[in-house]
């Protein structure tokens, strides 16, 4: 079946089986490898990207129901070189030790403040726990979200 | 994982997916939120031939109260549901329910009616609903049914729902004064299905006893339960402490657990009991307006 998609505000089109999942065809159709798998069972939240602005694990979803959609991944963050407020806070806060769910945290982050922009700590973990870290960082990565939430107050993008 | 292959349907129209679903038999799955459906064509515990996607089907999803209910459409996403004003102030058993559904990713997508479709006894909707007393809107190709929640459930992963319909909307008795429920459940970590739960549902008379009582548990049987033994108990009684021990005792005595990784049969049943007790308890709080 054909599809076409925007990803990161930019189209593409693919051919592809209706059982092809979404985190397959984002990694090996169009190489964007920066969304990760991580259980393939919808429990760890590694592979969550925004699919029409929120945020779903793309193991879940089948390539065929983003037709037509718009997507963001991870690679859509930084834009003309500037690292996004919730990566600069993720790197300020040591909000990563393997890096390997930060993808996911980041992608989640980045709806859940666009919908609370002054969240409370209790938010936050409230937001992120559909989002696995094994290294169990989550101190950190709470505050990784409190920095770009405060950067993003005083007008970073 | 990879699923088994299949072929992929978009209806457009109610008319065109039911027409669809009666062609297709038993080879179909409708497809809504995905969140069960997709997980288990990984695993291969069910490989359908067909996949309906109804997810363009207009006016299929929204919450508003009409006509003396609550009316919730089939594909309204739990995150829509816990992002609702309507529900959050007037329906507290549904705003309970609605949070504690897998995690906020899997909301995002997952429907209220996929929730009951797919008739898991694990599933937190069903409890709810048959607490709160809602009925289900079916649409098939001879046209659209009333099912109320009572008989919707048939069998584990079965319902009254026929090859060719498809659960077009919840509608629940709307939200009146003194009225108050909760839901109380147990899980091991955010995104694990319930050890058990409870729905608890209280209608007050201005004489301060219940009109109306409505309990449903989860995961603890093959099937969602509805505990009619302790709700004809409380009815009609003042719930105080006596009242809602009996309550949740004849709770208790309605589940059927099994021995799982989650614990053992006796320790759901002795969980239903004191969840049971502690729902009510919250639900008559609401009720009265104390919280």
């Amino acid at each position: 079946m054909r599809i076409q998609l925007s990803v990161n505000g930019e189209k593409h089109e693919a051919d592809v089986e209706p059982r092809l999942l979404l985190v397959h065809l984002l990694r090996e159709n169009l190489r964007l490898t920066g969304t990760h798998i991580g259980c393939d069972t919808t429990h760890c939240g590694a592979c969550t990207v925004l699919l029409e602005g929120r945020a779903v694990k793309s193991c879940t979803v089948f390539a065929v129901q983003a037709n037509g959609k718009q997507l963001m991944t991870v690679e859509g963050l930084e834009q003309n070189g500037n690292l996004h407020p919730l990566q600069a806070g993720f790197m300020a806060e040591h909000g990563l030790q393997c890096g390997y769910c930060t993808p996911g945290m980041l992608m989640t982050s980045y709806a859940f403040l666009q919908k609370n922009p002054k969240p409370s700590e209790d938010d936050i973990r409230w937001a992120i726990s559909g989002n696995l870290c094994r290294c169990t960082g989550y101190v950190n990565i709470v505050k990784a979200v409190q920095h770009a939430a405060a950067a993003l107050a005083q007008g970073g993008k | 994982m990879i699923p088994a292959a299949f072929e992929y349907h978009t209806p457009g129209s109610i008319k065109e997916a039911t027409a669809l679903l009666a062609r297709l038999g038993e080879d179909a799955k409708v497809l809504s939120g995905g969140q069960s459906l997709i997980p288990l064509m990984k695993l291969r515990l069910s490989s359908p031939r067909h996949v309906v996607d109804i997810n363009g089907i207009e006016g299929l999803d929204g919450v508003r109260e009409a006509d003396g209910f609550l009316r919730i459409g089939a594909l309204t996403r739990e995150s829509d549901l816990e992002a609702s004003d309507l529900v959050r102030t007037r329906y507290p058993l549904l705003y309970d329910t609605c949070k504690v559904i897998a995690d906020p990713l899997v909301r995002n997508l997952a429907t209220v009616g996929g929730n009951l479709a797919h008739a898991d006894p694990a599933n937190d909707h069903p409890a709810t609903m048959l607490a709160l007393g809602a009925e289900v809107i079916a649409v098939g190709t001879k046209g659209e049914r009333k099912i109320p929640i009572g008989s919707f459930f048939t069998g584990p992963f079965a319902t009254a729902l026929s090859p060719d319909e498809i659960l077009v909307e919840i509608r629940i008795p709307a939200s009146t004064a003194r009225s108050g429920g909760a839901y109380l459940k147990l899980e091991r970590k955010v995104g694990d299905f319930a050890t058990a739960a409870v729905a608890a549902h209280v209608v007050l008379s201005a004489g301060g006893t219940c009109d109306q009582v409505g309990i449903g548990l989860t995961n603890v049987g093959l099937t969602p339960i509805k505990a009619t033994q302790a709700e004809a108990a409380l009815k009609g009684k003042r719930p105080d402490a006596a009242a809602i021990k009996q309550a949740s005792e004849l709770a208790a005595a309605a589940a059927q657990p099994s021995d799982d990784l989650r614990g053992s049969a006796e320790y759901k049943k002795d969980l239903v009991r004191v969840l049971t007790a502690r729902a009510l308890r919250r639900a008559v709080e609401r009720a009265e307006g104390r919280k």
